[in-house]
C-alpha cells in the first residue's frame, strides 16, 4: 500500500474509532440522565424502579387534590381509568392548566412506599396539544385526554 | 372570496417557482443566457404572488372571516388588532406561509443584489433556492392549506389565539427565527451552484459570506428572542430549556457559526475549501430537520405544534431528498474543492479549525440528544424517555469554556504562522489584566462562586482583555481606518464573552423561591423585601385577570409589581404574566401560582442577576455580524463584476481573490 494512502486510511480509522468512542461515552451519560417514562399501570405493578429518576403521567383523579394548610405541599392521585392509580407529592407551584380530569407528566421519583416524589409537573401546553407519552391512554369521553389530533 | 385568491396566488408562486427552478437549472446547463436572466423574472414574480397569498390571510384575519377554518382556530372577534396579525403566523399552516413569503424575499435579495454575480453562478443559485421554494410551498398547499374553508355552517367566533402568544414576543420572535433559517438557504443554494458549476476555488466562499453573516444574524436574534420569551411569559423564568424545539433552532446556529468562520479561512487563504462546502450544506439541512421536529410532532415539547402524521412524513421526504441530493453532488463533486494549504501550528486557520471542531462537537452534543429518545423509542418498540437538561449541560459547558478560552488567541494569530514568542508576551499580559479583572468582578459580587463560574467569569473577561489590546495594537500600528469587518468582528466576539458572563453569572447567583404569602405578609430574599398587599380583579380587552400588589424595596429603591392570572375570555384559558422589574445588573421576578386556602397564593419570587447580558450578548452577535457585511471588500467585490461585463455562463469569474 501507498504510504500516502496508508496515511489517509490510518487517518480515517483514528476518526472513525474516535467519533464511535465519544458516541458510546456520552450514550452511557445518557442512559444515567434519561427519564424513563412509566404509565399509571407499570408504577402500580413493580416495573417502575424506585429511588431512581423518573417520570410518570396520568389523569388527575377527581377530588384527590389535597393541599397542605401552610406550605406549598400538595397530594394528588394519578389514575389511568381501568384500575390503575399511585399518590404524587409535590412541593410547589402547580401549572396553570393543572386541573382535576386533566392528563398530566411528572418527573421526579418513588419513594420506598412507592408514592411519587415529584420534582415538576407538566400540564398540557395548551387545549389541543398532547405530549406524545399521554397519547396512549385511554380517553375519558369528551374532557380531558380527547381528540389530541387537532390541529391548532 | 379574498380567501380563494390567496390561495389560487399562493398555487401560482408554486407554478412561478417550478418554472424558476427550470430556467434556472436547466439554462445555465445548457449556456442559454435569455432563461438564466429569466430565472430572476420568475423569483421576482413568487416573491409578488407569496406577498398577495400572506395579505389574503392577513385580511382574513382582520376582518375575521371564520368561514376560513385557520382563523376560526386561531382568532377570536375580541383579539386586539395587531395579535389579529400575529395570529397568522401562530400556528402551523400561516407559520409555513411566512415561512414561504420569507423564502420568496431572500431569493429576491440574492436576485437583486448579485446581478454582478457570473449569470451561470446566479442563476443555478436562484434555480437551487427555487426548487426549495417549491418543494416549501407544496408542502403548504398540499398538506397544510390555511385558506381552508369552513363551509356551510361557518363558527360565529373564533376559538382564540393561544394565550401565550398573544404576546410582542410573538410577533416579531417567528419573523425573526425564520428569516435565520431560510436564510441559510442561500449559502446552501451558492454552494450546491458552486458544485454544479464547478468553481471550487474561493470566490463563492467569498459571495457566500455577507449571506451567511445576515441569516446568521437574523438566526441568533430569532433565538434570542425566543429565550426572552420563554422567560417571561411562560412564567417559569427559566431562559432556556434544551428543550428540542429550542435545540432544533440551535443546531443550525452552530453550524452557521461554524461556517461563518469556516468561510472566512476558504476566502482568505483557500483553505478547508471541501470542509466548507460540507457545512455549507449542512446548515441548512438542519433548518430543515427542524422544521420536521417542530411541525412533525414526533418529539416530546412544550411547544411542538400540533400532531400530524403525513405532514411529518411530507417533510421527511423532502428532507431526506435535499439532503440526500446535496450530500450525493458533494459526493461526486466536492473532491475537486480538495486542497492541502499549509500553515503553522500557531496560525489562524489552526485556530479556525478548532472553533469548527468545537461547534461541530457541540452540534453533535446537541444532536444526539434531541433525536436519542426518538430513536430508544423506535429500538425499545414505543418506551419514551427524555434526556433532561444536566445531560446537554454536562457536555455542552466543557466545550464552550474551552472555545472561549481559544476565541481569546485566536484574533492574535496571524494567518500561516505566528512568532510564538512574541505572542505568548501579549497572551500573558492579557492574562494577567483578565484574572486581575476576575479577582476584582468577584470580590464587589461578595458572592463565592463554584469553580465552574470562577472559569466561567475568568473566561469572558479574557475575551473582552485580549479583543481590547488586538484593538490597541491594531490603532497603535497606525492603520488610519480599522476595516468594518474587523470591528464586527470584535463585536459578535464581545457579545459572545457578554453572553457567557451573563449565563454563568445568571447560573450562580440566582435566586428562585416558591413561597406561600399571605396578604400583608413580607418574605425578605437576598436583600430584597416582597409586601404581599393582596389581589384585586382587573380586566384587559379580551381577558379577566387577579392583579397580585407587591410593594418591593430592593436596598431602599421602592418599586412596585403587579403579576397577573389570567383567564381569556374566548377560550376560557388561564395564563401567568410575571411582573419583571428589568435591570442591567439584577432582574427581579414575581409571578403568582395558585390561590390557596384563607386568602394565601403560591407565589414564585425570583432574583436573577445579569440575566439580561445573556439577550444583550446576542443582539452585539448580530450587530457584529451585520457589520461586518457592510465592508469595503464587498463592495470592491461588486465592482470587480461591473455592470456591462456581465459574465456568460461558464466564465471563470473570480479568479483573483486578494483581500
Amino acid at each position: 500500500m501507498p504510504p500516502k494512502r496508508r496515511n489517509r486510511l490510518l487517518a480515517v480509522a483514528f476518526v472513525l474509532v474516535g467519533a464511535a468512542a465519544a458516541v458510546w461515552l456520552l450514550l452511557l451519560a445518557a442512559n444515567e440522565s434519561l427519564n424513563l417514562f412509566y404509565p399509571p399501570h407499570k408504577v402500580v405493578n413493580g416495573d417502575a424502579p424506585v429511588g431512581v429518576g423518573i417520570r410518570a403521567g396520568g389523569m388527575v383523579l377527581e377530588g384527590s387534590v389535597q393541599r397542605a394548610p401552610e406550605t406549598l405541599q400538595v397530594a394528588f392521585t394519578l389514575t389511568d381509568r381501568q384500575g390503575a392509580d399511585f399518590q404524587v407529592l409535590y412541593d410547589g407551584i402547580l401549572p396553570d392548566l393543572f386541573r382535576e380530569g386533566q392528563g398530566i407528566l411528572v418527573r421526579g421519583q418513588l419513594d420506598a412506599s412507592r408514592v411519587f416524589q415529584a420534582e415538576e409537573v407538566l400540564a398540557k401546553h395548551d387545549e389541543n396539544y398532547m405530549p406524545p407519552e399521554l397519547m396512549s391512554l385511554p380517553t375519558n369521553g369528551g374532557s380531558g385526554l380527547a381528540s389530541p389530533a387537532e390541529p391548532h | 372570496m379574498i380567501p380563494e385568491l390567496g390561495h389560487l396566488a399562493v398555487i401560482l408562486a408554486l407554478a412561478l417557482s417550478g418554472a424558476g427552478a427550470a430556467l434556472g437549472l436547466v439554462g445555465a446547463g445548457l449556456g442559454r443566457s435569455a432563461w438564466m436572466r429569466a430565472a430572476a423574472s420568475a423569483v421576482w414574480g413568487q416573491l409578488l404572488f407569496m406577498a398577495l397569498g400572506f395579505a389574503a390571510l392577513v385580511y382574513a384575519f382582520l376582518v375575521d372571516d371564520f368561514s376560513v377554518a385557520y382563523v376560526a382556530q386561531n382568532s377570536n372577534s375580541l383579539l386586539p388588532w395587531q395579535y389579529k396579525i400575529s395570529a397568522v403566523w401562530g400556528a402551523h399552516e400561516g407559520s409555513l406561509l411566512l415561512w414561504t413569503l420569507i423564502m420568496g424575499l431572500w431569493m429576491a435579495a440574492v436576485a437583486a443584489c448579485s446581478g454582478r454575480l457570473p449569470l451561470g453562478f446566479l442563476a443555478r443559485s436562484l434555480g437551487v433556492l427555487c426548487l426549495l421554494n417549491g418543494g416549501f410551498l407544496s408542502f403548504l398547499l398540499l398538506t397544510s392549506n390555511p385558506f381552508e374553508r369552513l363551509l356551510p355552517l361557518p363558527p360565529a367566533d373564533g376559538a382564540d389565539l393561544n394565550p401565550l402568544l398573544q404576546d410582542f414576543g410573538l410577533i416579531v420572535h417567528p419573523p425573526m427565527l425564520y428569516a435565520g433559517y431560510v436564510g441559510l438557504a442561500v449559502p446552501f443554494a451558492f454552494a450546491v451552484a458552486a458544485l454544479l458549476s464547478r468553481q471550487l476555488d474561493s470566490a463563492w466562499a467569498r459571495w457566500s459570506r455577507p449571506w451567511t453573516n445576515v441569516a446568521w444574524a437574523f438566526l441568533t436574534l430569532g433565538i434570542a428572542l425566543g429565550s426572552w420569551w420563554a422567560y417571561y411569559e411562560l412564567g417559569w423564568g427559566g431562559w432556556w430549556f434544551w428543550d428540542p424545539v429550542e435545540n432544533a433552532s440551535f443546531m443550525p446556529w452552530l453550524a452557521a457559526t461554524a461556517l461563518l468562520h469556516s468561510l472566512a479561512a476558504s476566502e482568505k487563504r483557500g483553505a478547508f475549501k471541501s470542509w466548507t462546502l460540507l457545512l455549507a450544506l449542512t446548515a441548512f439541512s438542519l433548518s430543515l430537520l427542524g422544521a420536521f421536529i417542530v411541525r412533525s410532532g414526533v418529539l416530546t415539547s412544550v411547544h411542538a405544534f400540533a400532531v400530524d402524521p403525513t405532514r411529518g412524513l411530507f417533510i421527511l421526504a423532502f428532507l431526506a431528498l435535499v439532503v440526500g441530493g446535496a450530500l450525493a453532488l458533494f459526493g461526486v463533486r466536492g473532491g475537486a474543492a480538495w486542497s492541502a494549504v499549509r500553515h503553522g501550528l500557531f496560525s489562524r486557520e489552526t485556530f479556525l479549525l478548532l472553533n469548527n471542531l468545537l461547534l461541530v462537537v457541540a452540534l453533535a452534543v446537541v444532536l444526539l440528544g434531541t433525536l436519542y429518545p426518538l430513536a430508544y423509542e423506535a429500538a425499545t418498540g414505543g418506551d419514551k424517555i427524555s434526556i433532561g437538561p444536566p445531560w446537554f449541560n454536562r457536555f455542552f459547558t466543557p466545550l464552550m469554556l474551552v472555545a472561549a478560552a481559544a476565541l481569546g488567541v485566536g484574533p492574535f494569530v496571524g494567518w500561516k504562522r505566528s512568532n510564538l514568542r512574541r505572542l505568548g508576551r501579549r497572551l500573558l499580559a492579557c492574562f494577567a489584566v483578565s484574572a486581575g479583572l476576575a479577582l476584582l468582578v468577584g470580590l464587589l459580587l461578595g458572592e463565592s462562586l463554584s469553580l465552574g463560574g470562577a472559569g466561567a467569569l475568568l473566561l469572558g473577561l479574557w475575551i473582552v482583555a485580549t479583543q481590547g489590546a488586538d484593538l490597541l495594537r491594531r490603532r497603535r500600528l497606525g492603520g488610519a481606518s480599522t476595516p468594518l469587518a474587523y470591528w464586527g468582528m470584535s463585536l459578535a466576539h464581545l457579545g459572545f464573552a457578554v453572553s457567557l458572563l451573563g449565563v454563568a453569572l445568571t447560573h450562580e447567583l440566582s435566586v428562585e423561591k416558591d413561597v406561600r404569602l399571605a396578604p400583608g405578609e413580607t418574605f425578605v430574599q437576598a436583600g430584597v423585601s416582597f409586601r404581599f398587599e393582596g389581589v384585586v380583579e382587573a380586566s384587559g380587552p379580551n381577558y379577566r385577570a387577579q392583579r397580585g400588589l407587591f410593594e418591593v424595596d430592593d436596598g431602599g429603591r421602592h418599586l412596585q409589581l403587579a403579576p397577573e392570572k389570567r383567564r381569556y375570555l374566548a377560550g376560557g384559558s388561564v395564563m401567568t404574566e410575571a411582573a419583571i422589574d428589568p435591570g442591567l445588573f439584577k432582574d427581579i421576578y414575581v409571578s403568582l401560582g395558585e390561590s390557596l386556602d384563607g386568602g394565601d397564593w403560591a407565589v414564585r419570587i425570583h432574583i436573577k442577576p445579569f440575566v439580561r447580558w445573556i439577550w444583550l450578548g446576542a443582539l452585539l452577535m448580530a450587530f457584529g455580524g451585520t457589520l461586518a457585511v457592510a465592508d469595503r471588500r464587498y463592495r470592491r467585490l461588486a465592482l470587480r463584476f461591473a455592470p456591462g461585463r456581465r459574465g456568460l455562463a461558464g466564465r471563470p469569474a473570480g479568479a483573483g481573490t486578494a483581500a
